[in-house]
This record gives structure tokens, C-alpha cells and sequence, in this order.
């Protein structure tokens, strides 16, 4: 065989190769999608997503779930975006590349790591017992912040590293102070980065059932949260009863799939959401 | 080009550098006079950018490196703990290798020094914009589309921009680090230009790999190796007559 053909029957295996590599994942997730979209999307309604569970919840909706999840992603996001994109700016930005620093960077890149169960017994212990917040709203943010924040810290740490150098010295060789310089000439343009990253890892703590079992999700509660006292249903706690715990578990699985519609829904929505204010942040500074 | 009579705006004084324990500038012994262009040529790692960074303390915002030995602008040495930096550099404008405009529109590439330092009346801003513009032979190329985004520029018309966007802040140096390397002929022609035009308000130092560059645009030349000044003269002087052997191989080609 003559070399050039060689190279071509190579060629064309590699990307065969790797075209179903990227159909197998693709396959996959669709087959994921349409079993819960068939089998959920009957149990979608009106009543589904605004009403609570009624009749040892084996009917009604799922309300109080939905509104816990977001109550608790917010306080999540309250917590871990300030906090992450400030710790990112200060390591990224201020704090002189020393072993120290190396140390606190590969700490965090560890903590990403951490099953989050760690995190739910961590957040028993912390806030509800020794900060006395009981189980509660507030507890299961934090706690769900504190898992979260490694996440927003590396996203938004690469999200700073992608603006040039040039830009930096630039702003200073004109006399600007070096937080004028941050401020204008580097913000500006890592935000909508630092976004995504942030926003998805919101989305990956607004699925998360281990942290908030025992910091604050309740089984069943009559009333909605009024205060971040209060305990809360949540989604993925929600799936996770109906799923496994519930005593009339093949009655209820109709809703065991709705709701894991919704809350992919959700996480589909908060991706969208990131999505779409980077692209928007993007096309403004053109 | 006599000019002994400029008073002499910068000096170096057995000025060492240091990134962590390489010595990269040993025993530079320089004087940049006012209102004239000074080229500091030499080959590839000779120092001739860490000497031009050492004069707006842009080596600053490297970790681990350190400054022995003195500069002194307009008298006073730059690395006293009272000299406050940002002021420094506000004075001591730079235009890097390659050009950075920043990812904002032309007018607010050139707002952007004088909002940073304080300035808010609009028409004043608009004043200087176009002043600095002039200033840098752009504003004919750009008057009617200054809301485009700077990345649009060609590479040479960013470069000038550049050199507008430190003009805007009204500095009495500016430091050119190989402003041309990464520009094409013409556009290189067009900067040169503007810096024989800029040493009638302004204290020019260039460094430049481009010897015809140096004797072109420059009143005075040092030739710096291996950390080292070799020759620091008249530019005619240098470019004739050296006195030094090695200034000699370099400016003939014979190595570098």
C-alpha cells in the first residue's frame, strides 16, 4: 500500500472513531431524556407544578418542592458567587505565586472533590448543632454554598486567567491603580466566564439530595418555608422519597418522573439562563 | 542632531536588575536627555526590555525580582519608598511590543487613561480624544467611526492607537518597547514618523532589534549585551564611528 493511502485509511478510521465515541454519549443521553420525558410528561400539569402533594402524597403536585429548591439555590448563590469570585480574584490577581498559595489552589481543586455527603455531615455538624441554625432553609444554603464554592472558585479563577496580560499592563502603564485596573480592564471581560462556571455549579447544588437530607429538606410539610428557619421540600429530596421510600412506591412513580422532569428542567433553565447573559455581556462589549 | 544643551530628563545609575537570583541588567550607567529619542539596541536577551520596564516600574507586577542601584527621573530616584507609582506611570507612558488596544471602542480605548484618572467632564474628554488622536496621525482613519471596537483597527492603525492612548494622559516620557516588530513596513514607516514628531513635546526611549530603526528615529544610541551597556552615544556617532569593537560587529552584522 503506498504511503499517502495509508495515511488516508488512517485518517478516516480516527474520525470515524471518534464521531461514535460522541454518538454512543449522544445516544445515551437522549435514551435518559425520552424514558423520563415519557414517563413523567403525563403527570406535567397545571396542578402538578402549582399545588401540594395531597393524600399521603400520592396525589397533588409538587409546589412546595419546586419553591424549596429555588428558596435554596438562591441563599446557595448568595453565599458562593460573592465569596467565589472574590477568593478568585484575590488568588488569581493579589496573591503572589508562592508554595502557599499553590498549597490553598490545590486544597480547593480537592474540595471540588469531596463526596457530597461529606458536605451534608459537615453542615449537621456546623450549622445545625454548633451555629444552632436547626434544620433549616438557612443551614441547607449554607451548607449547599460551601460544596459550591471550590466549583465557583476554579471557574471563575480560569475565567481570569483567559484575559491577556497586555490588558493588565496596558491599564497600569497609563497610571490606573491596580483594583482601576481589575475594575475596568479585567472584570469587564472575565464576568461573563466567571458566570457560566458559576451558574453551573448553582445548577449541580439545585440537584443535590445528600447535603440537604439532613441540614434542612423535610419529607412532607403542610406549609411553605416563611423564614430561613424553617425546614423546606426540595426537589431532589422529593425524587429521591418517591422514588425509594415512599409505601406505595409503583402508584407514585408517575410522579417520581414528573418531578425529576422538572427539576431537569430547572437545571436545563439555569444553564440556559448562563448561556444566554454571557452571550448577551459578550455582544454588548463588541 | 547637537543637542548637549537638553537637560537630562533620566538617568540611570549602576542600575542592576535581578529575576530571582538572574542578573539580567549589570552596572547600566544610561542618561536620556529631554525632549530627544534615545534607542537602545543590542540582540535578542540583552536586557534592552527589562532596562526600558525598569523606567515605568513595569518589572513591578513580576514576582521575584528586584532593583539595585538607581533611576532617577528628573532628579529623584523612582524606587524611593515615598515615589507613588501610579503617578510614576501616569508620567511615564509605555507602548508595548505588540499592540494591546483594549476590547472597547476607539473613543473609549483613549477615554479610558483619563476617566481612570479622575477626569468626568465629558467635553473635555472629547477634546482630548481627538487631540491624542491627531496627536498620533489617526484621527483622519478613524474620525467617523469611533464606536467601533478598537480588535477592527489594522494591526499599525492599533499600534497608533496605542500611542494615542498614552498620549491622552499627558505624560513627559513614553517608553517604546519594539513598537514595530509586529507591524508591517509601511505601518512601521507611519510610526517612526510619529516619533520623530513626538520628541518636540516629549522624552522618547525605543527599544528596537532594527538598527536601521535606531539610526533613523534616534538622537542618541546605547548598545547594550549580556545585561551590559557596551556604548552609549550620538546616534551618528554609534552608527560611524564606534568606539567600542563590539558595537562595531554588531552594527556591520557580523553577529546578533
Amino acid at each position: 500500500m503506498k504511503p499517502a493511502t495509508r495515511k488516508k485509511i488512517v485518517q478516516i478510521l480516527g474520525f470515524l472513531a471518534l464521531r461514535l465515541a460522541m454518538g454512543l454519549v449522544l445516544a445515551v443521553l437522549v435514551l435518559f431524556l425520552y424514558d423520563i420525558a415519557s414517563k413523567g410528561g403525563g403527570s406535567i400539569s397545571w396542578e402538578f407544578l402549582s399545588k401540594a402533594p395531597r393524600k399521603g402524597m400520592t396525589q397533588g403536585g409538587i409546589f412546595p418542592a419546586i419553591f424549596g429548591t429555588f428558596l435554596v439555590t438562591v441563599l446557595t448563590g448568595l453565599l458562593a458567587v460573592p465569596l467565589g469570585m472574590s477568593a478568585a480574584i484575590y488568588l488569581n490577581e493579589y496573591a503572589r505565586q508562592t508554595r502557599l498559595t499553590r498549597l490553598i489552589r490545590l486544597s480547593i481543586r480537592n474540595l471540588s472533590g469531596v463526596p457530597s455527603i461529606v458536605y451534608g455531615l459537615f453542615g449537621v455538624i456546623l450549622f445545625v448543632n454548633i451555629m444552632r441554625f436547626g434544620t433549616s432553609v438557612l443551614s441547607a444554603g449554607l451548607t449547599l454554598g460551601l460544596m459550591t464554592l471550590p466549583w465557583t472558585i476554579t471557574a471563575s479563577e480560569e475565567a481570569l486567567k483567559t484575559i491577556p496580560n497586555s490588558y493588565r499592563e496596558g491599564a497600569l502603564a497609563l497610571g490606573a491603580t491596580k483594583w482601576q485596573m481589575i475594575r475596568t480592564n479585567v472584570l469587564p471581560y472575565a464576568v461573563p466566564g466567571m458566570l457560566t462556571g458559576t451558574v453551573l455549579g448553582l445548577a449541580r447544588a439545585a440537584g443535590e439530595t445528600a447535603p440537604i437530607m439532613f441540614t434542612g429538606a423535610a419529607f412532607f410539610l403542610p406549609l411553605l418555608p416563611n423564614s430561613p428557619g424553617d425546614q423546606f421540600m426540595a426537589l431532589p429530596y422529593h425524587l429521591y422519597i418517591m422514588a425509594t421510600q415512599h409505601h406505595a412506591i409503583l402508584q407514585v412513580r408517575p410522579i417520581a418522573y414528573g418531578t425529576a422532569l422538572v427539576l431537569i428542567a430547572l437545571v436545563l433553565g439555569l444553564n440556559m439562563t448562563a448561556v444566554i447573559v454571557r452571550y448577551r455581556m459578550r455582544r454588548k462589549q463588541r | 542632531m547637537s543637542s548637549a544643551e537638553n537637560a537630562i530628563k533620566i538617568e540611570a545609575r549602576d542600575l542592576e536588575f535581578y529575576y530571582g537570583n538572574t542578573r539580567a541588567l549589570k552596572k547600566v550607567n544610561l542618561v536620556c536627555h529631554d525632549r530627544k529619542v534615545t534607542a537602545i539596541i543590542g540582540p535578542s536577551g540583552c536586557g534592552k526590555s527589562t532596562l526600558i520596564r525598569t523606567i515605568n516600574r513595569m518589572n513591578d507586577v513580576i514576582a521575584g525580582t528586584r532593583v539595585e542601584g538607581k533611576i532617577l527621573l528628573d532628579g529623584r530616584d523612582i524606587n524611593a519608598p515615598d515615589i507613588d507609582v501610579v503617578e510614576l506611570r501616569r508620567r511615564v507612558g509605555m507602548v508595548f511590543q505588540k499592540p494591546n488596544p483594549f476590547p472597547k471602542s476607539i473613543y473609549d480605548n483613549i477615554a479610558y487613561g483619563l476617566r481612570i484618572n479622575g477626569m468626568k467632564n465629558k467635553r473635555k474628554i472629547e477634546e482630548t480624544v481627538e487631540k491624542s488622536l491627531r496627536g498620533a496621525a489617526l484621527w483622519d482613519e478613524v474620525k467617523d467611526r469611533l464606536d467601533e471596537n478598537a480588535f477592527a483597527l489594522s494591526g499599525g492603525q492599533q499600534q497608533r492607537l496605542c500611542i494615542a492612548r498614552s498620549l491622552a494622559v499627558e505624560p513627559e516620557v513614553i517608553l517604546f518597547d519594539e513598537p514595530c516588530s509586529a507591524i508591517d513596513p509601511i505601518a512601521t514607516a507611519k510610526v517612526e514618523d510619529l516619533i520623530e514628531r513626538l520628541k518636540t513635546d516629549y522624552t522618547v526611549i525605543i527599544v528596537t532589534h532594527n538598527m536601521q530603526q535606531a539610526a533613523r528615529v534616534s538622537d542618541y544610541t546605547a548598545f547594550m549585551m549580556l545585561g551590559e551597556l557596551v556604548e552609549f552615544d550620538l546616534t551618528d556617532k554609534i552608527f560611524t564611528n564606534p568606539s567600542n569593537k563590539l558595537t562595531e560587529d554588531y552594527i556591520t552584522g557580523r553577529f546578533g
